[in-house]
């Protein structure tokens, strides 16, 4: 069992309701967030060219956040996600610096958070919030070893893309280009 | 012209400057915990190799600020902490990929040993003085008897806890900058020169004198190789790295580095030092505090640059 998730840049409008149901469902403090929009305009006018990108952890095979944590507070939960435990954390920044995606944020209860893929949410066989309230139903979510998984397929069917893998993090999170 | 805009839904001033996660008390730490292990590495190496009497001063004396430094140093990274009331949780595991868990521990040692070595040493500053339980004085007899094998244990542990300051930061391969092997060897020479200059401070006897400014020229030369050793690595190197040593060289922290840094920190105290080898009168202070200063620049300006370099994409 491993855990992914697709985004899709070509449909993708970057409306930001992800960024909201992920606020809403995981009672993110305002201002914070677990994810966000990036809109990458490239090119030079009248050729310009767009990508929406919905970003957030990318729940890395080999993640420097667990690998710099000093307590073991991140750890690598079930399917390959990447999790932090309140309880052991201690506040002390490392995964934050370790992060080359800034997924992580320090909580103003004084633990580091970030997305958890809503493993809540995937226990009782529902999507992470942010898949299940897309209105253009770009995001796909599933399980990257069963071939016949929602993410498997389309991204068998589609091009696609990691961020920064010459970081050797070996990302989840993929974008269909 | 090709450009490139992006338009980031964080870009939310709750974000993206807390992200910016280490301020001053990371890079002030840095600096005590170097300076630290400079001193008791100096003091360890002089009291094994049978050297106590020529040079008491790095042996005996300086070694008494180290518990005040390194105190200091564990409460700036406790204020680091943003949740402070599980900082025990440090020590519930050891995790060898973690650099911060590495200097955990090797703090746990360290000062200990380092307070150990300072009562062991304090009749020879204070002849009366008593300790006043038994229990104590018990202790002093089993440490004078075991001295040799703690100041081994002080060695060995200075080295780590030197090294580890320059590791911690090169463990991180999300900041190019900090992601080179030369910080760790810059960081432990860069502490071993502040520890030299410590005791150029206070020591009286100018045979003393005489070895640790020897020593002190000897490391800044070592610390200049690696720094210009630091920036051929870079620009040998990917993109990434490129423009993060681009931000010593012509980017914001140009004038910082290499003013702070390399010509206040290094070639001008050297140059004074050479001079007094000479026989020159220069305050012996002089060259020792700007040594000192140039240290704290270091620190302060890599763990600044660090988090200001990062992956494009």
């Amino acid at each position: 069992m491993r855990y992914g998730m697709a985004v899709d840049t070509r449909k993708c409008v970057g409306c930001s309701d992800c960024v909201v149901a992920c606020q809403t469902e995981n009672n993110v403090p305002i201002g914070y967030c677990r994810e966000w929009v990036v809109e990458v305009m490239d090119g030079t006018y009248p050729q310009l060219e767009i990508e929406i990108r919905s970003e957030r952890c990318n729940h890395c095979d080999n993640a420097p956040c667990v690998r710099c944590c000093p307590t073991g507070a991140s750890h690598v939960a079930e399917g390959g996600i990447v999790l932090v435990k309140p309880g052991k954390c201690i506040g002390c920044g490392a995964c934050i610096a370790s992060c080359p995606y800034d997924a992580r944020y320090p909580h103003p209860d004084g633990y580091v958070d970030k997305c958890t893929f809503c493993i809540h949410r995937i226990k009782n066989g529902l999507k992470p919030a942010c898949a299940a309230v897309c209105p253009t139903k770009c995001i796909y979510f599933g399980d990257l070893d069963d071939p016949n998984s929602e993410v498997s397929v389309v991204l068998k069917k589609r091009k696609s893309k990691t961020l920064i893998p010459e970081a050797g993090t070996v990302p989840m999170l993929y974008f269909l280009i | 012209m090709r450009e490139e805009i992006i338009v980031s839904g964080r870009m939310n001033p709750m974000v993206d400057p807390h992200l910016y996660i280490w301020h001053w008390q990371i890079p002030l730490y840095l600096f005590l915990g170097g300076l630290a292990a400079g001193i008791l590495f100096f003091a360890a190496l002089y009291f094994i190799s049978g050297k106590e009497k020529e040079y008491p001063t790095a042996v005996k004396l300086v070694p008494f600020i180290t518990p005040l430094l390194l105190v200091i140093g564990l409460i700036a990274l406790f204020i680091d902490l943003r949740h402070k009331a599980f900082f025990w949780q440090l020590y519930t595991s050891i995790k060898l990929q973690s650099p911060m868990s590495w200097g955990a521990w090797t703090l746990m040692v360290i000062t200990p040993v380092s307070f150990i070595w300072c009562a062991l040493h304090i009749r020879e500053f204070v002849p009366d003085w008593n300790w006043k339980f038994e229990w104590l004085k018990t202790m002093e007899a089993f440490f004078n008897k075991y001295k040799k094998a703690l100041a081994w244990v002080m060695l060995i542990s200075a080295v780590i806890l030197g090294i580890y300051t320059g590791i911690l930061l090169s463990a991180f391969n999300a900041r190019p900058l900090w992601n080179t092997s030369i910080l760790g060897p810059l960081f432990l020479a860069s502490g071993l020169s502040a520890g030299a200059a410590a005791i150029l401070i206070f020591s009286k006897s100018p045979a003393e004198r005489k070895l640790f400014a020897k020593i002190d020229l000897i490391i800044i030369g070592i610390e200049l190789f690696l720094i210009i050793h630091m920036f051929m690595g870079f620009f040998a190197s990917t993109q990434v790295q490129i423009e993060a040593a681009r931000l010593f060289l012509g980017g914001p922290y140009t004038v910082s580095f290499w003013i702070f840094v390399v010509i206040i920190g290094m070639i001008v105290p050297a140059i004074l030092e050479v001079m007094e080898l000479r026989k020159f009168h220069i305050p012996a202070i002089l060259p020792a505090l700007l040594v000192i200063f140039g240290n704290i620049m270091l620190r302060f300006i890599f763990v600044d640059a660090g988090q200001a370099s990062r992956w494009l994409y």
